[in-house]
């Protein structure tokens, strides 16, 4: 008899993505509801969409969702975990949304120690408005509000918000990955997995970014959008583990 | 029933608390620091509530939108520049169909204003405040005792309706100490239960709780949604009180501190013969519009007092159209007037229209 070994994960609901070809987002979420599957935790588990690409989220992921105002999505958590700390709840944010307009409630939710679980989707750009310039653009990438390329006098300097999140005392786990390939999806996996359990014990705020290739509006292929994470975007945004107390008595 | 001295603010935050209220985020502002504080004090001993010094007043109103999403009764507070920032919330609170009490005690304005109280937010709270088109129920207290039934009330109308509601006070509300009594609290678990809540998935489908609705049929039919809610609460909840208006030829309209205030220039007036009562709408969305209709079937001329330069006094032209004529008093900025100075008023305005023979 034969027996089945890939299968969409419960999860997810039996929908088709509406991301563009050779979009990260696609991959992200079926890795975040295998690790709510793996966990058991899908009939307790309330995510938190953003906006941007990803603010259709909830048509996809097969949990209770509750939409949040763009960069709020960590106060709206913040406000549902506290109401009901027996819920895992997790955000699914990009880089405009937590990086930009979101800083602040980034930041004091990780400072604050929230039991909560943040899923940080970096491709460089604002996606669904058309790729204008990110908070997390690199020097010198064109944008639609780039088109000469990203200049620190004129735009500021890409932001490093993981760096950032690890000096606060109240994060407990914060890892950069990319899914680049199925070795980087494996390693990215491992990671969300590790920012769910750090909620489920209770520990702190966990985050994990995400480096996601956006062939449309980076105007590349998906192949060289994955070979442009890999050689250029990492050299500004190392991947690994950028802070991890767990075993430090949290 | 024992009475308790108490500011209005403190009134304010221990009424909620006994009304069920279990997650409350606020962020500093003058005149409101004593809800936060006291509600600081006062949570921390019930194992079941939430107090979040929030880092910001949109991050509080947002944390008061999850818990809202989560079942729980959620407050939030502030004063009139921080409530500004609060709108995008209040906004997508009212597209998400949550219930949420927000506790407006207003000061001087625009822009960074002044501490002192005002009434210059009524627009803003009345007109829903934020982007589009939604309806804020707004109560508007002018006593401690009301301070108590009308928080606990804003609790009840905003679950019912599911609806954002604004308590809707100034500096001198929150200010000043006056003997109440409470009623004995309301235990949460008791509540009707919420059949819409996040609370995960057990037993049933996944919930979604959003306001993006891309297709404009289906953006335009919850909006009509909306609208027959909006009727429902304005056929309903519309209320006032009516003050020495038997057998009066001539009527002030105010509201909350006004209305206090106006009641001092009514009993004056009254005691100098003059035949003058006082309208005084206690929500001011809906506005009582019939009420203040009928009124004009004995009263001919109007005078609204507020301390602004005229805002609910726009609501009242539409609610007596011709039937009466509709005459300003105000003072804008924190300052506030005096009964003897609005008792002038209605004493000229009566002499002109020889309402005082």
């Amino acid at each position: 008899m034969a027996k089945q070994i890939f299968k969409r994960p419960e999860a997810l609901k039996d929908a088709i993505f509406h991301y563009c070809p050779g979009c990260g987002h696609s991959i992200i979420h079926r890795l975040t509801a295998e690790v709510i599957d793996e966990l058991g935790i899908r009939e307790r588990t309330v995510g938190v969409p953003p906006a941007g690409c990803a603010v259709l989220a909830y048509n996809y992921f097969d949990v209770d969702m509750g939409e949040a105002p763009h960069g709020r999505a960590l106060a709206v958590a913040t406000g549902i975990k506290r109401a009901r700390p027996d819920l895992i709840v997790f955000t699914y944010q990009g880089d405009g949304d937590i990086a930009a307009i979101g800083t602040a409630e980034t930041i004091h939710a990780a400072n604050r120690g929230e039991r909560l679980t943040a899923i940080f989707v970096n491709n460089g750009v604002y996606g669904m408005t058309g790729g204008q310039m990110a908070p997390t653009t690199l020097i010198g990438q064109t944008t639609t509000t780039t088109q000469r390329g990203r200049a620190p006098l004129r735009d500021g300097y890409p932001l490093d918000l993981s760096q950032m999140l690890a000096v606060a005392a109240g994060s407990v786990y914060v890892a950069r990955t990319s899914v680049t390939s199925p070795k980087s999806i494996l390693k990215t996996k491992k990671a969300i997995k590790k920012a769910f359990q750090v909620q489920m014990n209770d520990l702190g705020f966990a985050l994990v970014e995400i480096l996601s290739q956006c062939p449309t509006n980076w105007k590349l292929s998906s192949v060289d959008s994955c070979k442009r994470i890999e050689e250029e975007v990492v050299k500004s945004y190392p991947l690994g583990v950028i802070k991890d107390t767990t075993g430090k008595g949290h | 029933m024992v009475k308790e001295l108490m500011c209005g603010s403190h009134v304010i935050a221990e009424a909620a608390t006994r009304a069920g209220c279990r997650f409350y985020a606020g962020y500093p502002i003058t005149p409101q620091n004593e809800i936060p504080e006291y509600m600081s004090e006062r949570f921390a001993d019930l194992e079941d509530a939430t107090f979040i010094q929030a880092e910001s007043e949109l991050a509080a109103i947002n944390m008061v939108m999850g818990a809202s999403m989560a079942g729980v009764r959620a407050m939030t507070s502030s004063s009139s520049p921080g409530i500004s920032l609060k709108l995008e919330g209040i906004s997508y609170i009212a597209g998400m169909e949550l219930p949420a009490v927000i506790v407006n005690i207003m000061r001087g304005g625009p822009g960074l204003g002044n501490i002192a109280p005002s009434q210059q937010d009524y627009f803003q709270a009345t007109r829903g405040g934020g982007h589009g088109g939604y309806r804020t129920i707004v109560l508007a207290p002018h006593s401690g005792q009301e301070l108590v039934t009308l928080t606990m009330k804003a609790f009840d109308l905003a679950d019912s309706y599911r609806t954002p509601v604004i308590l809707l006070g100034d500096g001198l509300m929150g200010q000043m100490m006056e003997p109440v009594s409470f009623p004995d609290p309301i235990d949460p678990a008791k509540l009707p239960k919420k059949d819409w809540v996040l609370n995960g998935t057990k037993g049933r489908n996944s919930r979604l709780i959003a306001s993006l609705h891309l297709d404009p049929v289906e953006m335009e039919q919850f909006n009509w949604k909306l609208a027959r809610k909006y009727a429902a609460i304005s056929e309903r909840e519309a209320e006032h009180e009516s003050y020495l208006l038997d057998g009066a030829r001539f009527a002030v309209v105010a509201f909350g501190t006004a209305a206090r205030i106006a009641k001092g220039a009514v009993n004056r007036a009254r005691e100098a013969g003059l035949e003058v009562g006082l309208f005084r709408p206690i929500t001011l969305w809906p506005f009582p519009e019939k009420e203040l209709r009928a009124l004009t079937r004995t009263v001919k001329h109007i005078l609204v007092f507020e301390m602004n330069l005229g805002q609910m006094v726009e609501d009242v032209k539409i609610s007596v159209g011709e039937q009466a004529s509709v005459h300003f008093h105000g003072r804008p900025g924190g300052v506030i007037s005096t009964p003897h100075e609005v008792e002038n008023v209605i004493k000229k305005l009566m002499y002109e229209y020889e309402l005082d023979k």
